[in-house]
C-alpha cells in the first residue's frame, strides 16, 4: 500500500515490523520522532514482545543495547550528531564484540557551534569503528534499508547504521510503500546469535586480549568486513526479488539519459565528468541534471548507498575511465578536504580519474539546484578546484584575521 | 552420633567450614560443591579482598539463582585478573564492555531475557569504586531509577586500583595515592570530598540497599541471598581491602575490614525502599588507629603534623556511631 508518511514514521513502523527485542534510545533532534512512535507501539501493544527501555544517556542507549543483543534479542537503537559521539565508546565496543545492532543515525551537523541541521559529519566521524553504515538517499530507501540492516548485520554479527539525512529525510513526507509484517517474516530470518550469554551454555565475551592475540582479532574483523560487501549485494539482491524495488546496493549508477538508477548503465567513458554524492543530495543532483540534460549535457551520477564497507571495486566500475569526478561531500576533515572525497579518491588511486572535493550542505546550508549547475558547467571548462565549498559566503561572514593562514583554494 | 565429612575450605569468623553450625546453616562455601564461580587460576594479587568478596558474592548469587545467573562486569582489577585471553576464570555466564556500563548493559540483558519470557534467569552487575562512584554512576543512577531488576554490587578498594592507585571520589580523606601523594600543606586525598554510594543508593529508594566486608562472609552470604530474594533494583556496597593499593600486607586484609567496622569507620547496614533496617553492632569499639596504622597510604597521619587529621578521623568514627547508632541496645 502506497501511503504519505514522514521519513522518521516509515523507518519507525518497518523497524517494529522487523520486530526487535529492545529499543533503546536517548532521545536528539532530528532523531526524536522516530523513538517516540516506537515508545508509543510498544505501550498499545503493536510492538509485541518488546521492551522499550528509557535510559539516561546515549552511552547508556548503546550499553544496553549491548547487554540485550549479547543476552539474544534483535536490538535496535537510533541517535544523531552529539549524541553518537556522546555514545562512541559503546558504539566500537558493540562492533569489537561482534553485536549485531541496527543502529538509525538521523544525520546531523556536530558542534560548536551547536547546530540541528543536517550535514554527515556525525556517522562519518565514527567511520573506523566498525560499523557497517549504510545511507539512504530517499525516504523509501531508509525505511527498506532498515530490513536490509537487520538481515546483514546478524548474518556477518556486525553491528550496523542506517544513515538517513535529518530533516531532509526525516522529517519529510513522501509516498512509500512500507514492507508489511508478514512480508518482512518471510523475508527476515529469525535472530539466531552467534554468541549468547547463555545459562546453558556459559560463555565469557569481552575478555582482554593482549599484545600476542590483539592484532589477530582486528584482522578478524577486518577480513569478516572485506565479507560484508557481498552479503550486501547478496542481501540487496534477493530484497530486490521479494519486493520489487531497489535497496541496499552499494553504489548505484544513474543512466545519464534518463537519470534514473540503471545498473545496466555503461561505465563513464574518457571525456565523461561523474558526480558522486552520498544520500538525499542524489535525489538534489537528479533535478539540477535534468534541465541541464534538456540542453544535451551528459553528466554521470554516482550514489553511495554503502559507506562502510566502502564498495572499491563497485565504484571503479561504475566510474570507468572518467576524467573528472566531483565529490558532493557533506563532511569535511578540517584541514584535508572532504570525507566522503578522501574514500573516493582512495578507490580510484592508480586511475586517470581527477578527483575533486565539493563541500556542500553544511549545517542544514540548502544545497540549490542552480549551484550545482553552476558546478557542473564549470567542471565542463575545467574550473572546478581540488577543494571548493559550494556557496561559500566569503565577506558575508565576519571573520576575524586569523594570523598568517591563508584560505586555500 | 553419625559423624559427617566437612571440608575444609574456608576460615571466616565461623572458623572451620561452619562446622558449629546446623547443616542447614552452614556457609555455602564451606560444602565440597559450591559452585566455584570465579575458579582458580586467575591474577589476583595475593590477599585480594576483591577476589575474595566476588567469589563468595558469586557463588552465592549463582546459588540462589539456581545456577540461572548472567554477570555484566566494569573494567577494573575483578575484570582484567580474571579474563586474560585466552583464559576465562568466571564460569557463568559473563560479560565485560567498558569501564562505566556495567548496569546499563545488566539492564539490557535483563530487559532481553524479560522480552525472551526468561523470568528464571536472573542478572548481577558488578564493578570496582571508580566504575559505580565516578564514571559509571549515571548508569548506575539509571538502573536504580528505572528499578531494573539487577543486582549491583560495587566492590569499595577505595581506589582506582587497576590503573596503579590513583584516588577515586570514595577514597577516604588523606589517603596517599600516585594522584594525591602525601606532600605538601594537606597530604593525601583532599578532606571534605568523596561520596557515600549507599547513601546516594538509598535516596533513590529502591528495593534493597546493603553494606558488607570481607570481615564477616557470612553476613555478606546472607545479604547476597536476601538481595537475591527481592526483585527489582538492588545494591550491596563491599569494602575491599587491597594490599597493593593500601599498603597493607597481604594477611591483613581481614583484620583491616573488621578494624574499619569495629571503629566505626565503615558502618554494616541494610535499608529497604530508602529507611535502614538493620545496622551491625559495634561488638568491641576499636580505636581508629587500628584501622589506620597497618596501612602504608596513611603513613603520614602518624608523623609529626599527622594529630589533626588523626583528630579528624576519630571524629568521623564518631560521627557515624551516632548517626547509624552503631553502638547502641536497638537489634
Ligand atoms: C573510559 C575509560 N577511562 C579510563 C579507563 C582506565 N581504567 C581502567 S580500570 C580503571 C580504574 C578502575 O578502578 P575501580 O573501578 O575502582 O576498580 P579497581 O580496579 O580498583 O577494582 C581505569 C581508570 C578506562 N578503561 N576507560
Ligand atoms: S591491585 Fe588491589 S584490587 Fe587489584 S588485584 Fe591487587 S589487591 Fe586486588
Amino acid at each position: 500500500m502506497r501511503e504519505v508518511l514522514e521519513g522518521s514514521q516509515a523507518v519507525a513502523r518497518t523497524v517494529a515490523r522487523c520486530r526487535p527485542g529492545v529499543v533503546c534510545a536517548y532521545p536528539i533532534s532530528p532523531q526524536t520522532h522516530i523513538v517516540e512512535a516506537l515508545s508509543v507501539m510498544a505501550r498499545t501493544g503493536e510492538l509485541s514482545d518488546c521492551e522499550y527501555v528509557n535510559v539516561e544517556s546515549e552511552f547508556s542507549a548503546m550499553s544496553v543495547s549491548i547487554g540485550s543483543s549479547a543476552a539474544g534479542s534483535r536490538t535496535y537503537t537510533a541517535t544523531a550528531s552529539q549524541g553518537l559521539l556522546y555514545m562512541t565508546e559503546a558504539v566500537f565496543n558493540a562492533a569489537g564484540m561482534g553485536l549485531p545492532i541496527v543502529m538509525t543515525v538521523a544525520n546531523r551537523a556536530i558542534g560548536a557551534p551547536i547546530n540541528i541541521w543536517n550535514d554527515q559529519s556525525d556517522a562519518l566521524a565514527l567511520r573506523d569503528s566498525g560499523w557497517l553504515q549504510l545511507y539512504a538517499t530517499d525516504n523509501q530507501e531508509a525505511a527498506d534499508l532498515h530490513v536490509i540492516a537487520f538481515a546483514v548485520a546478524e548474518e556477518l554479527g556486525m553491528p550496523a547504521m542506517v544513515c538517513m539525512d535529518g530533516f531532509v529525510l526525516t522529517h519529510a513526507s513522501d509516498v512509500v510503500e512500507l514492507a508489511s509484517a508478514e512480508e518482512i517474516d518471510a523475508f527476515l530470518p529469525a535472530f539466531r546469535p552467534q554468541q549468547v550469554l547463555d545459562v546453558d551454555h556459559p560463555t565469557t565475551i569481552g575478555t582482554m586480549a593482549g599484545p600476542e592475540s590483539f592484532t589477530e582479532t582486528k584482522y578478524l574483523q577486518h577480513l569478516r568486513f572485506l565479507d560484508a560487501t557481498e552479503v550486501i549485494e547478496s542481501w540487496s539482491h534477493r530484497f530486490r526479488d521479494a519486493f520489487g524495488r531497489e535497496a541496499g546496493c552499494l553504489v548505484s549508477r544513474y543512466d545519464p539519459d534518463t537519470l534514473e538508477r540503471d545498473h545496466a548503465a555503461p561505465p563513464a567513458a574518457a571525456e565523461d565528468i561523474a558526480l558522486v554524492a552520498m544520500g538525499s543530495v542524489v535525489g538534489t543532483l537528479q533535478a539540477a541534471l535534468a534541465p541541464m540534460r534538456a540542453e544535451g549535457e551528459r553528466v554521470r551520477l554516482v550514489g553511495i548507498q554503502s559507506f562502510r564497507p566502502f564498495p572499491e571495486q563497485a565504484l571503479r566500475a561504475a566510474l570507468g575511465e572518467c576524467r573528472d569526478v566531483i565529490v558532493i561531500d557533506r563532511a569535511l576533515e578540517l584541514g584535508a578536504g572532504g570525507v566522503l572525497t578522501g574514500n573516493v579518491g582512495r578507490a580510484l588511486a592508480g586511475t586517470r580519474s581527477r578527483i575533486r572535493s565539493v563541500i556542500a550542505g553544511l549545517g542544514g546550508r540548502p544545497i540549490l539546484e542552480a549551484s550545482l549547475q553552476d558546478v557542473v558547467r564549470r567542471a565542463r571548462a575545467g574550473e572546478v578546484g581540488r577543494l571548493e565549498f559550494l556557496d561559500l559566503k566569503e565577506g558575508g561572514v565576519p571573520l576575524p584575521p586569523v594570523g598568517a593562514t591563508e584560505v586555500a583554494r | 552420633m553419625t559423624t559427617v565429612h566437612i571440608p575444609f575450605l574456608q576460615t571466616g569468623t565461623l572458623a572451620v567450614g561452619g562446622r558449629l553450625l546446623g547443616e542447614d546453616d552452614r556457609s555455602l562455601q564451606s560444602q565440597a560443591d559450591r559452585p566455584s564461580s570465579l575458579t582458580k587460576g586467575h591474577r589476583a594479587c595475593q590477599g585480594c579482598a576483591e577476589a575474595l568478596a566476588a567469589r563468595w558474592v558469586m557463588d552465592t548469587a549463582v546459588e540462589a539463582a539456581d545456577e540461572k545467573l548472567i554477570v555484566a562486569n566494569a573494567t577494573g582489577c575483578l575484570e582484567v585478573f580474571s579474563t586474560l585471553y585466552p583464559e576465562s576464570a568466571w564460569k557463568p555466564p559473563w560479560i565485560h564492555s567498558l569501564f562505566a556500563n556495567a548496569a546499563a548493559v545488566a539492564t539490557g540483558i535483563a530487559a532481553s531475557l524479560h522480552s525472551q519470557g526468561r523470568d528464571d534467569v536472573r542478572v548481577l552487575a558488578q564493578g570496582g569504586d571508580g566504575g559505580t562512584v565516578d564514571i559509571g554512576l549515571a548508569a548506575v543512577s539509571g538502573m536504580f531509577e528505572r528499578n531494573d531488576d539487577v543486582l549491583y554490587v560495587c566492590y569499595d578498594n577505595q581506589g582506582y586500583m587497576n590503573t596503579g592507585v590513583q584516588r577515586s571520589s570514595a577514597t577516604p580523606a588523606s589517603a596517599r595515592t600516585a594522584t594525591t601523594p602525601a606532600v605538601g600543606r594537606q597530604p593525601g586525598a583532599p578532606v571534605g570530598q568523596g561520596k557515600s554510594m549507599p547513601k546516594i543508593a538509598m535516596a533513590h529508594e529502591i528495593p534493597y540497599v546493603a553494606t558488607a566486608t570481607v570481615a564477616d562472609l557470612r553476613d555478606l552470604e546472607t545479604k547476597v541471598r536476601t538481595a537475591m530474594s527481592i526483585h527489582g533494583a538492588r545494591y550491596l556496597h563491599v569494602l575491599v581491602p587491597c594490599p597493593l593499593g593500601w599498603g597493607s600486607s597481604s594477611s591483613e586484609s581481614i583484620n583491616l575490614s573488621r578494624a574499619a567496622v569495629q571503629s566505626g569507620i565503615f558502618p554494616v547496614l541494610e535499608a529497604r525502599a530508602g529507611e535502614i533496617t538493620d545496622v551491625q553492632r559495634i561488638r568491641q569499639r576499636m580505636d581508629v588507629e587500628a584501622y589506620l596504622r597497618p596501612q602504608a597510604r596513611f603513613a603520614h597521619l602518624f608523623k609529626p603534623g599527622g594529630e589533626d587529621a588523626l583528630e579528624r578521623w576519630r571524629a568521623l568514627a564518631d560521627a557515624n556511631i551516632r548517626r547509624y547508632d552503631l553502638m547502641g541496645e536497638r537489634s
